[in-house]
C-alpha cells in the first residue's frame, strides 16, 4: 500500500514539473515574440527616417509651389527622431504620418503628375513605408494578445505573475496615424 | 522562434512532412526489395535491391528537402526579382512578411498572362513567393496584397514544406513505378533464366506490379488531401494579416473569372497554386465556363467577413 502511494505521488509530481516547464517555456517564447515584434516597429520607423530625405530630394522639383508641405515633413521627421518619451514619440510619429498624408492630398491637385513614373514610384515607396509601420504595429499587437491571453489563462495565471511574466501593453495609435494613407494606383 | 499567427498549423505540417518522408522511404525500400527479389529470385540477394533503394530514397529525400524549392521554381520558369525590378510586388511581399512576423522571402515572377501565384520552400527562412506577370497586370494593390498574404500564410504555417515534399516525392514515386512497369515489358523474360526462384519469384513479380500500379493512385490521394482545407485556412490567415477581406475576395473573383491557362504548371506543381491552374484547362475542355465551386465558396466566406466583420484583435 505504502509503495503504491509513493509511486503515485512521484508520478504526479513528475507530471506537474513537466507541465510547469512546458508552460514556462511557452511563456518565455511568447514574451520574446512580443519583444521581437516591438523591435520590428523601431526598425520600420528608422527605415522611414532614412528614406524620407532621399525620396523628397527626388520629387522636390514637382512641388515647388508646396514648400510648406515639404518643409512640414522635414520638420516632423527631425522632431520624431529626437529622443523623447513614448507618449511624445507616438505624437510625433502621428505628426509625421499626417504630414506625409498631406503631401499625397496635395499631389491630387496636380492631375498631370498622376502618370509621372518618378512620382508614382515615390508615392508607392512612401505609402509602403507607412504600411510597413502599421503592419509592424499590428503584428506587435497580435503578439501581445497571444502573450496576454496565455498569462491570463488557467493554470498559467496561478504562477505567471510570480515568475515575473507581466501583461504587455497594446500599441494604440494616436491621431491621423490611425488611418493609413491610401493612394490610388489607376 | 515560434510564431503566434501560425502556431497550430506548424506542428501539424511538421508531423505530416516527417510522416510523408517515412512513408516514401518505406515504399521505396519495400519496392526495392520486391524488385530485387523478382529480378534475382533469391530472398538474401534481394537485400542488395533493398539497400540500393534505401540509399536512393534517402538521397532523393534529402535532395528534395534541400533543393525541392529550386526544382519547383525552375520547372515553373520563375525568375527572381529585386525591389527595383518590381517595386510594388516587392513592397507588398515585405509588408505581408512584417505583418506575419516572418523573414522576407525571395520573390519570383513567372512570365505568363494567366493570373496565379504560389509559395514554396522548406521553412520561412528559405521561402520563395512566385507570382505570374498576369497577376501583376490584372490585380490592383489591395488585391495583390490579399494574394500575397494568402501565400505568406502558407509560408508561415509550413504548408510550403509539406506541399513541396508532396510535389517532388510524389513525382519521384510515379517516376519509379513508371520506370519499373516499362522495364518489365522490355526485359520481360529475364527472370525465367533462373530456375531456383520458382513460385516465390513469380509472386514477387506480381507484388511489384501491384505496387507499381497502386503507388500513383496513392500519390494522387495524397495530393488531394492537401488542397481544400488548407486553402480555406490560408484565406482566413491572410485576412488576419491584411485586415481586409475585400482585397483577397476581389482577387479570387478576378482569378476565377480568368480563362487563361498557366502553361508552366503541371500535375506535380498544380497543388501549390492559389487557384488550380489545371482544372481550368479541363473545364475549358468540357466547355463549362462557370467558375470553380470551391473558389466560389472561398469568395463567399471572404465576402461574409466583409459585411459581418472579422473577429478583429486590437489594432
Amino acid at each position: 500500500m505504502g509503495t503504491v502511494l509513493v509511486v503515485l505521488l512521484v508520478v504526479v509530481v513528475v507530471v506537474l514539473v513537466i507541465y510547469a516547464v512546458v508552460t514556462y517555456n511557452g511563456l518565455v517564447r511568447r514574451r520574446n515574440g512580443v519583444e521581437e515584434a516591438y523591435g520590428q516597429i523601431d526598425v520600420q520607423l528608422k527605415r522611414r527616417y532614412d528614406l524620407i530625405p532621399n525620396l523628397l530630394e527626388g520629387v522636390k522639383k514637382y512641388f515647388r509651389q508646396e514648400q510648406e508641405v515639404l518643409g512640414e515633413i522635414t520638420r516632423a521627421r527631425s522632431q520624431a527622431m529626437q529622443p523623447q518619451s513614448p507618449g511624445q514619440q507616438a505624437q510625433s510619429e502621428a505628426r509625421l504620418s499626417g504630414a506625409i498624408g498631406n503631401l499625397f492630398a496635395v499631389a491630387e491637385n496636380y492631375p498631370e503628375l498622376r502618370s509621372d513614373r518618378v512620382l508614382l514610384d515615390f508615392q508607392e515607396e512612401l505609402s509602403s513605408t507607412e504600411n510597413k509601420i502599421s503592419f509592424a504595429r499590428q503584428h506587435y499587437n497580435d503578439s501581445v494578445q497571444s502573450y496576454n491571453t496565455q498569462i491570463q489563462s488557467f493554470p498559467a495565471v496561478l504562477f505567471a505573475r510570480a515568475m515575473g511574466f507581466a501583461e504587455k501593453e497594446y500599441f494604440e495609435a494616436v491621431g491621423p496615424e490611425r488611418e493609413s494613407v491610401t493612394v490610388s494606383y489607376d | 522562434m515560434e510564431n503566434v499567427t501560425f502556431r497550430d498549423r506548424i506542428s501539424v505540417n511538421r508531423r505530416n512532412s516527417l510522416l510523408l518522408i517515412l512513408v516514401f522511404l518505406t515504399f521505396v525500400t519495400v519496392f526495392g526489395y520486391v524488385i530485387g527479389y523478382a529480378w534475382i529470385g533469391d530472398p538474401v540477394s534481394a537485400l542488395f535491391g533493398l539497400g540500393l533503394a534505401f540509399a536512393a530514397g534517402t538521397i532523393s529525400g534529402l535532395v528534395t528537402y534541400y533543393g525541392g524549392d529550386r526544382m519547383v521554381l525552375a520547372a515553373s520558369r520563375a525568375r527572381e526579382v529585386t525591389h527595383d525590378d518590381a517595386p510594388v510586388l516587392f513592397n507588398v511581399v515585405e509588408e505581408m512578411a512584417i505583418a506575419g512576423g516572418l523573414p522576407m522571402p525571395k520573390v519570383y515572377i513567372i512570365e505568363d498572362s494567366a493570373p496565379n501565384a504560389f509559395a514554396t520552400g522548406r521553412d520561412p527562412e528559405h521561402a520563395s513567393v512566385a507570382v505570374t506577370s498576369g497577376l501583376l497586370e490584372k490585380l490592383d494593390r489591395d488585391e495583390l496584397q490579399g494574394v500575397i498574404a494568402h501565400e505568406m500564410s502558407h509560408v508561415g504555417n509550413l504548408d510550403i514544406r509539406y506541399a513541396m515534399l508532396v510535389g517532388v516525392l510524389v513525382g519521384t514515386t510515379v517516376l519509379i513505378s513508371d520506370f519499373f512497369l516499362r522495364g518489365l515489358w522490355i526485359g520481360g523474360g529475364r527472370g525465367s533464366r533462373r530456375e531456383g526462384g520458382g513460385q516465390a519469384q513469380i509472386i514477387m513479380i506480381v507484388v511489384a506490379i501491384v505496387l507499381a500500379i497502386l503507388a500513383p493512385v496513392f500519390a494522387w490521394l495524397l495530393q488531394l488531401s492537401i488542397s481544400r482545407q488548407r486553402e480555406y485556412l490560408a484565406d482566413a490567415t491572410a485576412v488576419q494579416l491584411t485586415r481586409n477581406p475585400k482585397g483577397l475576395a476581389d482577387a479570387l473573383q478576378k482569378i476565377a473569372g480568368d480563362r487563361e491557362v498557366l502553361e508552366v504548371a503541371n500535375r506535380a506543381t498544380a497543388h501549390l497554386y492559389i487557384a488550380n491552374p489545371i482544372k481550368k484547362f479541363e473545364k475549358r475542355a468540357k466547355g463549362l465556363f462557370s467558375t470553380h465551386p470551391p473558389m466560389q465558396e472561398r469568395i463567399q466566406i471572404l465576402r461574409s467577413m466583409e459585411t459581418g466583420g472579422i473577429p478583429e484583435t486590437v489594432g
